[in-house]
């Protein structure tokens, strides 16, 4: 896809899990969040288990750690609120290290904090995989409703035409001596906003009429194959275990 | 006897606000020729070119080679009548060069290898094929505008309408975008300003003002009349000169 996403959260590659067919890679992330999140907060166990079913599939597809450990920053701010979540419940409490913790904010704390680790690493390694092109038409095939899926598509692709616009008008308010430091400042920039929300309206008009030129009728031309009942069962293999380690769990 | 690839009678158009476009356009052009659009901003030639496919719809026939413009046939026109917009940008939006050729063909119903073979004839035919695989946003202004058209030829139109192709574009890039269009050998209807570029491609002109045609002729007859031009507030350019 575009640069910019298709460097920061894409990985190129050509290995099974980056071939299997988008619809069953959307459909295995989802259900297994679903396990994850179903588990009781109290089975430490298993979220160690899927974390491994997870590590087995970053090895296939050749993802190093790193790589995603990276990425997974976006998940600061709710890891904050967990390590928060010790000091500020209530109800009987632990001594550790001189700090008394409440026992019920330690679980709660440590159930945000791993389910949403989980999480966002299932989120990761399918966008790691998949380009957002695959994911929509795996929506699609999914039977996601035709205009969710246009909007994604050309959120997708405008994207970073509006960005670059921005950039464009941007640049054309500081050659004219614009310099937004200030608070007092950021009018023109605001009315700057204004008017790219207006040309966006604009050129997504002229999108509509370009594609309905060219025999667009609301679906997006699908040129792939149905994904057999092969790809299905290789492809969940890994839900599978997570649902095995669920069945465990409870 | 082979009907006319455009036939336009009696064309009135008036936009939502009230706002009079197109006051009774004829126009008649036939197979295989090359016809300019000239005419000052806001004369209507836009909007006389969204009728040819049909997505504006006024008053009056339009016709493309015998098939009228209507809701029943609307598909089957809009493969027949290929638009190419002045921005590139706002036509192409797929990831990469390849999907955005394959758009227009994947909804006329090509599939498989067959849709294959017409992008690479698309492709082909504007000297883009080795750049399939990128995204039209990597590309350059005139290899933009070269895909633009690639993905209008993909439907295999029986009409090819440019909305003021030469826009923008360095004079290389002008001129290899020439060499394409001139080696296309397909009815074409070309919107422009760019007097001299009508000139080079297109033996026929129609100068649209007012709403409707003022003029319709031999373009180096319509160019060499310079009161004419004058008073459609058209002009040729610094140290052009056909009389």
């Amino acid at each position: 896809m575009s640069a910019v996403h298709a460097h920061l959260l894409h990985r190129p590659g050509n290995t099974p899990v980056h071939r299997l067919a988008p619809q069953v890679k959307v459909v295995a992330a989802v259900t297994g969040v679903l396990c994850v999140v179903a588990t009781p907060r109290e089975r430490f166990w298993a979220f160690g288990l899927y974390l491994a079913v997870l590590a087995g599939v970053w090895v296939i597809a050749r993802i190093p750690p790193g790589w995603l450990a990276a990425r997974a920053l976006i998940e600061v701010p709710f890891v904050v609120l967990a390590l928060a979540f010790p000091f500020l419940a209530g109800g009987p409490t632990v001594e550790f290290l001189g700090l008394r913790l409440s026992e019920h904010g330690l679980l709660s704390g440590w159930n945000i904090a791993v389910k949403g680790t989980l999480g966002v690493l299932v989120s990761l390694t399918l966008a790691a995989t998949t380009t957002p092109g695959e994911l929509i038409v795996g929506l699609q095939r999914l039977r996601v409703p035709t205009m969710v899926i246009t909007i994604a598509t050309l959120m997708l692709r405008y994207l970073d035409v509006i960005a670059a616009e921005a950039r464009r008008m941007r640049i054309a308010r500081i050659c004219r001596g614009h310099d937004p430091r200030f608070l007092w400042q950021v009018g023109a920039t605001a009315r700057g906003i204004g008017t790219l929300f207006i040309r966006s309206y604009e050129r997504g008009e002229r999108v509509h009429l370009a594609m309905v030129s060219r025999g667009w009728t609301g679906a997006m031309p699908d040129q792939g194959q149905p994904a057999g009942r092969r790809t299905w069962l290789v492809g969940l293999i890994p839900t599978a275990l997570a649902a095995i380690v669920l069945g465990i769990a409870l | 006897m082979t009907p006319p690839a455009l036939l336009v009678e009696r064309l009135a158009y008036a936009y939502p606000d009230g706002h009079q476009a197109l006051f009774g356009v004829n126009l008649r052009v036939e197979q295989g020729e090359r016809v300019a659009i000239l005419g000052p901003n806001g004369a209507g030639k836009t909007t006389l070119v969204l009728h040819l496919n049909g997505v504006l719809t006024g008053q009056g026939k339009v016709a493309v080679t015998g098939l009228e413009v209507n809701k029943q046939n609307m598909k089957e026109v809009r493969r027949r009548v290929g638009i190419v917009f002045q921005d590139p940008d706002d036509q192409l939006f797929m990831p990469t060069v390849r999907d955005d050729v394959a758009f227009g063909p994947a909804n006329f119903g090509l599939r498989g290898p067959e849709l294959d073979a017409r992008v690479k004839r698309a492709l082909d035919d504007v000297g883009m094929t080795e750049h399939a695989d990128r995204s039209p946003l990597h590309l350059s202004g005139g290899q933009r505008r070269r895909v633009a058209l690639a993905t209008v030829l993909a439907c295999d139109p029986d009409v090819l309408v440019l909305d003021e192709p030469s826009a923008n574009l360095e004079p290389r890039a002008r001129r290899e975008l020439a060499e394409v269009l001139l080696g296309l050998g397909r009815t074409t209807v070309m919107v422009t300003h760019d007097l001299p570029y009508a000139l080079q491609l297109c033996p026929r002109s129609v100068l649209v003002d007012g709403g409707v045609v003022v003029a319709d002729g031999p373009t180096r007859d319509l160019l060499a009349d310079g009161a004419l031009l004058a008073r459609h507030r058209l002009e040729l350019p610094f140290g052009f000169r056909l009389d």
